[in-house]
């Protein structure tokens, strides 16, 4: 057995095993909280939502931090991700007897729907930059959105019935068969697969996906295209084939956390609360704020912005309001140029007080 | 002549996403940020008129003036507190920040003036048009939003072209650095750009809740996106492009749900505008950039 040489290790792999050791000690930690039975029946309500928060914005950071192209219809992908998971596993639940399986079909059927969704947008949209791109991207979610509250499926004796806006025409007659999709009304009594444990699997594979790749050949060829396409161009990257797997993988992400969301719900409508503009923007937030292209950042800003208006519930109708000043103040703090230069000449004076610092 | 009503119908919801998209237009030109508390300005606007309406009982025209002046101070003020230190960060900074004064604006309208949705009375007391033997009939309320968008932007392109301030406005939008060196006062007018569109917020408000008469909260939000689509349709940065846009956005958003499907107007709208992109990706009348190496 080789000695294990902490040094020798390459600073992005201990990047990721910084990332990973933490997302398992937090785990760990709330496994034993939850034998204990010191956590508040509200926290473990969130537990799942954080895991759902976590993963689409490991997804967005992707896109946003290491593309460097804004989208703002990562709400559409985790749509399509819970309608396509929530309806394998309700028109299967029959079928397959063991959860932890019957999970895993949705889970992949929701992640291929989403990456197809994915390439497909992104094929058209990458040719647009900046804030154009922002604007395609927040078209795409919203239609997709609208699209999905007029779908309407349904299955009977006869097979499966579907349609679209129109219900008259589909023949299906609910005595004797079940909705899958009712239109605005989503689906309902959806199994409930999603589990902690889950989340933290998946949000454990989403980080090893996305670590492995932006610091394999491929990642090095999204963060050149990032920094500046013009010259990754003229070395012979291919720009349009490296955007599209980079939001392709991106849209997969946010599917597979839009599959944990349904399955944490027993009914999933697609409002403008949970799927809309507001939640890519939500979600946009964590990734801004953790630090972009950090996708340890993403994870920490999403738990501690979930918890956030939950910690805050005793001010009751305070809590919103707080929570925009706090992310205001915050922004102003991370960003602002006259803060950055208090804060290294705030730093500097630290590292004199203690010189033993520099050392470690 | 059902195709004329809907087509009226849609030239004055686009003149409301007009005017909203000028304010958004203007201050992307000049500060090069969108401002996602632009849409919370209008309700903000709307929240004025309706108080001072219903709980003073003043009159229309001096409470909507009011409103363009709480809304102007409103846009100077969240200019110098969020934007100003953050004018030399990244972009996406700049948006969050916007993101969470719109949080802050919906949240603080919240607690002000609760939850339940008002029923917003119309300011506009002009009377409608009858033609064709009533089969045609126009109401104040779009003749009169049409009136206004038309006249705002006639007298924005004349300031733009025609003072000193509007000069300046081009100069920063152009190149900051260099408006500074050739003594254009930079702060003084990116607050004058974000004062005019906040003003502009407060007069399409008034008539946005005017042609659809329910006031809540997030009564703001989903005109302001339309308004950014608007924008960003006709050529983000530009004037005419912005007027074109938002009328056209108006007019397809009507058309769309009066003969494809009510419940999918919205998706017909972003649908057309991503045809728009394709075809051409900085918008009708957006300029061309080209980049250097």
């Amino acid at each position: 057995m080789a000695k294990l040489n902490l040094k020798s290790i390459k600073k992005s792999s201990k990047d990721a095993f910084i990332t990973y050791a933490l997302v398992i000690l937090v785990y760990i930690v709330m496994q034993i909280l939850l034998k204990g039975g010191h956590v508040s029946s509200l926290i473990q309500g969130l537990l799942v939502p954080m895991c759902v928060y976590s993963l689409v914005a490991i997804g967005l950071n992707l896109c946003v931090g290491y593309l460097g192209e804004l989208s703002l219809g990562h709400a559409g992908f985790m749509c399509v991700g819970a309608f396509t998971g929530a309806f394998v596993s309700k028109a299967l639940r029959d079928s397959v007897q063991s959860n932890l399986l019957l999970f895993m079909i949705a889970l992949i059927a929701g992640v291929v729907m989403a990456s197809v969704f994915g390439f497909l947008i992104a094929v058209p949209v990458l040719r647009l930059k900046g804030d154009y791109l922002a604007i395609v991207t927040l078209a795409f979610g919203e239609i997709i959105k609208n699209i999905v509250n007029v779908l309407y499926v349904a299955r009977d004796d006869n097979g499966y019935h579907f349609a679209f806006s129109d219900t008259k025409k589909m023949n299906f007659d609910d005595s004797n068969g079940i909705w899958l999709i009712n239109g605005a009304k989503g689906i309902n009594r959806i199994p409930n697969l999603s589990n902690f444990t889950i989340g933290i699997v998946l949000i454990l594979i989403a980080l090893i996906i996305v670590y492995n790749l932006v610091n394999s050949r491929s990642g090095r060829a999204i963060m050149a295209i990032r920094d500046n396409h013009i010259a990754a161009d003229s070395v012979g990257i291919n720009i349009t084939k490296y955007k599209l797997m980079a939001f392709t993988i991106s849209a997969a992400i946010a599917g597979a956390g839009g599959v944990l969301y349904a399955h944490n719900l027993s009914t999933v409508t697609a409002t403008p609360t949970n799927f809309g503009y507001n939640m890519s923007i939500m979600i946009l937030v964590f990734v801004v704020l953790g630090g972009m292209g950090s996708l340890r950042g993403s994870v920490i800003a999403a738990v501690l912005l979930t918890l956030l208006p939950e910690v805050l519930r005793g001010l009751k109708d305070y809590r919103m309001l707080i929570y925009s000043i706090v992310l205001i103040v915050m922004m102003l703090f991370n960003w602002a140029p006259k803060s950055i230069e208090m804060r290294k000449r705030l730093a500097e004076k630290f590292v004199k007080k203690n010189p033993t610092k520099e050392e470690a | 002549m059902n195709f004329l009503i809907y087509l009226i119908n849609g030239i004055g919801l686009g003149s409301v996403y007009a005017i909203i998209a000028l304010g958004y237009t203007m201050v992307y030109g000049i500060a090069k940020m969108l401002n996602f508390a632009h849409g919370d300005v209008i309700m903000i606007g709307c929240y004025t008129v309706f108080l001072t309406m219903t709980r003073y009982g003043m009159n229309p025209y001096i409470s909507v003036a009011l409103s363009v002046v709480v809304c102007t101070l409103l846009g100077i003020t969240i200019e110098k507190i969020a934007y100003k230190p953050l004018r030399r960060a990244t972009s996406l900074a700049v948006l969050i920040t916007a993101i969470g004064v719109s949080y802050f604006l919906q949240n603080a309208a919240l607690l002000l003036f609760g939850a339940n949705t008002k029923s917003f009375s119309n300011v506009v007391n002009v009377p409608g048009i009858t033609l064709a033997d009533g089969a045609l009939k126009i109401s104040g309320t779009t003749i009169v939003t049409v009136v206004v968008c038309i006249v705002i932007m006639l007298i924005l392109t004349w300031f733009i072209k025609n003072t000193k301030a509007g000069q300046a406005m081009l100069a920063v939008s152009e190149d900051k650095d260099a408006a500074q060196l050739m003594g254009v006062n930079v702060n003084g007018t990116i607050s004058l750009t974000f004062a005019i569109g906040s003003g502009l917020a407060a007069i399409a408000g008034v008539l946005f809740c005017s042609a659809y008469p329910t006031l809540t909260p997030y009564t703001g939000s989903m005109p302001g996106i339309k308004a950014f689509t608007a924008a960003v349709f006709g050529g983000i940065g530009s004037i005419p492009g912005a007027f074109i846009g938002g009328i056209l956005l108006g007019i397809i958003e009507i058309l769309g749900r009066a003969y494809i499907s009510s419940q999918l107007s919205d998706a017909i709208v972003f649908a057309v505008l991503i045809v728009v992109l394709l075809v051409k990706p900085t918008g009708i009348l957006g300029k061309k950039i080209h980049e250097k190496v």
